[in-house]
């Protein structure tokens, strides 16, 4: 147990407080780091510049968190609706994706929407002539990757909670006399929250922190927080700025995560609430 | 008590959700295995463009052997994986099984090992750039290793885990009151019960590792020497769409897929974890 704490600690938390602590440095004249605090580099964090880039992170990651959250969720109920023997084939095959290689998978999305690829030959397929429309490097594009990429995930944490679903909790709410509407919104959905609060969070991180999403999608036109402090890292040369950049980064994960813990637990209350509106 | 009913399938379902279900699937499955497999069919395309099928090749794979960067790249990400994945694989079972015996653990010990697996790559790439070079330690594949130890190692960990929970420690004491060694009693009553875990979590790491990108990324250092494949993917992309790159992709894919299905036949459930 010890060589393997000591390994986490050596290697992830000493390296990790390394960054805390660089954050709170001068960047020195000709690049590398002044031995003086100062609290400026999270000033510039808040500078309307960069301000405007993590908006757009969010907007961005907000984005395809929803349209992840959609796409899974509908896929996840549909898995758990299938025959009993084919649910864990099924999920099985939307998972398998997801252990692909990350790259690999975002190229493909290359392969698909570049000009002369896959997307452009089906519409002349089907007729059209004109000018190949131009949808790499786009926004969409890299919203698209997201999706693609993190879908999975998303399919897995809300296949969960679906499938532990008491089917005499709908059947009841129905015989009551609720609709298919208000039985999914008062008795199905509270019950599946945790599932996915757990899948957006995933996808929200991930997306917000990506820099090779938007590098190879959004060919470099799209900065995000990711890329911002790949930059700062590997050709800008200000280290502690890119420092209070992670720090940022850690610190919207960290409040994701309280925002998760908070739907989760309220949704328990709600789940509750429902399992007494249809007993009762 | 009446006993709990199967959960409502598709069979009593009206035939126009079910339709509409089933729709849904197929959608899905679309979208997540199109891309893929447009790629896949490419690779196999003689004249490598992605406008017209010119016939069936294995052209693209005959070139990738005389590509000396792919090779040495390919046998860089090898050594990096198998080396990482038997360090993370001895270092997470002993872990997994220290904490398991002990039953009782703080909250901080359990983000200490959750951490590695949620902390966003960059920031665990960069946190290692900076701690290597303040050590002033030329970075290459054994710093790359050293890295990929700390999510490695986490993954292993919280398989074997799930296999211990329903572990019965007392036929531990009893092999221990029998006489036999700590060692003996390991070797021959706990590794039998954990073994299919250990080795799909193995596995599980070698995939880990050898699909990582980012931390290989910034723990390589300077120079060509210590490059990674997904870090020559990286660059080939960057330069554009070709036919090598199908090529190797397929490959890429098809050993992590090989490795992940062995894996969940390990150990049912692991991917769900």
């Amino acid at each position: 147990m010890a060589p393997a704490l000591a390994w986490l600690t050596a290697l992830m938390v000493v390296p990790c407080a390394l960054v805390l602590a660089l954050a709170f440095f001068r960047r020195g004249t000709y690049g590398g780091i002044e031995y003086t605090f100062t609290l400026e580099n999270f000033g510039l964090v808040f500078d309307p510049l960069y301000a405007g880039i993590f908006l757009n992170s969010a907007r961005i990651a907000g984005t395809a968190t929803l349209i992840a959250v959609i796409i899974g969720y509908a896929a996840a109920y549909a898995i758990a609706a299938a025959p009993r023997r084919l649910q864990p084939v099924l999920l099985f095959f939307a998972v398998l994706p997801f252990w692909s290689n990350y790259l690999i998978r975002t190229y493909a999305w290359i392969v698909l929407l570049n000009r002369e690829g896959l997307v452009t030959q089906l519409l002349r397929w089907f007729g059209y002539t004109g000018e190949p429309p131009s949808m790499l490097y786009t926004e969409g594009a890299v919203i698209a990757g997201l999706v693609y990429n993190y879908l999975p995930f998303v399919i897995l944490a809300c296949y969960a909670p679906l499938s532990r679903l008491n089917p005499e909790l709908a059947e009841a709410s129905r015989d009551l006399g609720a609709s298919v509407v208000t039985t999914f919104r008062r008795v199905i959905l509270p019950l599946t929250v945790p599932g996915i609060a757990a899948g957006a969070v995933f996808v929200f991180v991930l997306s917000i922190g990506n820099f090779v999403t938007p590098a190879l999608l959004g060919g470099g036109r799209f900065q995000m927080i990711g890329n911002l402090v790949y930059d700062q890292f590997l050709t800008a040369n200000d280290w502690p700025f890119g420092a209070a950049l992670a720090m940022a980064l850690i610190a919207i994960m960290l409040l994701v995560l309280m925002a998760q813990a908070i739907a989760t637990d309220r949704a328990s209350g709600h789940a509750a609430e429902a399992r007494s509106n249809v007993d009762g | 008590m009446l006993p709990k009913r199967e959960a409502t399938s598709m069979a009593e379902r009206s035939p126009a959700t079910r339709r509409a279900l089933w729709l849904v699937l197929s959608l899905v499955f679309a979208f997540l295995y199109i891309p893929i497999a447009v790629l896949v069919a490419l690779s196999f395309n003689e004249g490598g463009l992605p406008t017209a099928w010119s016939g069936f090749s294995l052209k693209w794979y005959v070139s990738l052997t005389g590509n000396s960067e792919i090779l040495s790249a390919a046998l860089n990400t090898l050594i990096v994986a198998l080396i990482s994945t038997a360090i993370a694989t001895l270092l997470g079972t002993l872990l997994a099984i220290g904490i398991e015996m002990r039953r009782q653990y703080g909250k901080g010990l359990e983000a200490l090992i959750f951490a590695p697996m949620i902390i966003p790559d960059i920031v665990l790439a960069i946190a290692l750039l900076s701690f290597f070079s303040m050590l002033n330690l030329t970075m290459g594949l054994h710093t790359i290793i050293l890295a990929h130890v700390v999510f490695n190692l986490a993954f292993v960990c919280s398989v074997v885990r799930a296999r211990l929970k329903s572990f019965d420690w007392s036929i531990v004491e009893a092999s221990a009151d029998l006489g036999a060694s700590a060692l003996t009693t390991f070797r021959r009553v706990t590794l039998p019960v954990i073994l299919p875990a250990v080795i799909a979590g193995a596995l599980l790491a070698f995939t880990l590792s050898v699909d990582e990108f980012i931390i290989a990324f910034f723990t390589a250092g300077a120079g060509r020497a210590s490059t990674t494949l997904p870090m020559q993917i990286y660059a080939m992309i960057r330069f554009g769409i070709t036919p090598e790159i199908n090529a190797l992709a397929t490959i890429v894919m098809a050993v992590s897929i090989t490795a992940l299905t062995l894996s969940q036949r390990f150990n049912r459930g692991i991917i769900g974890q």
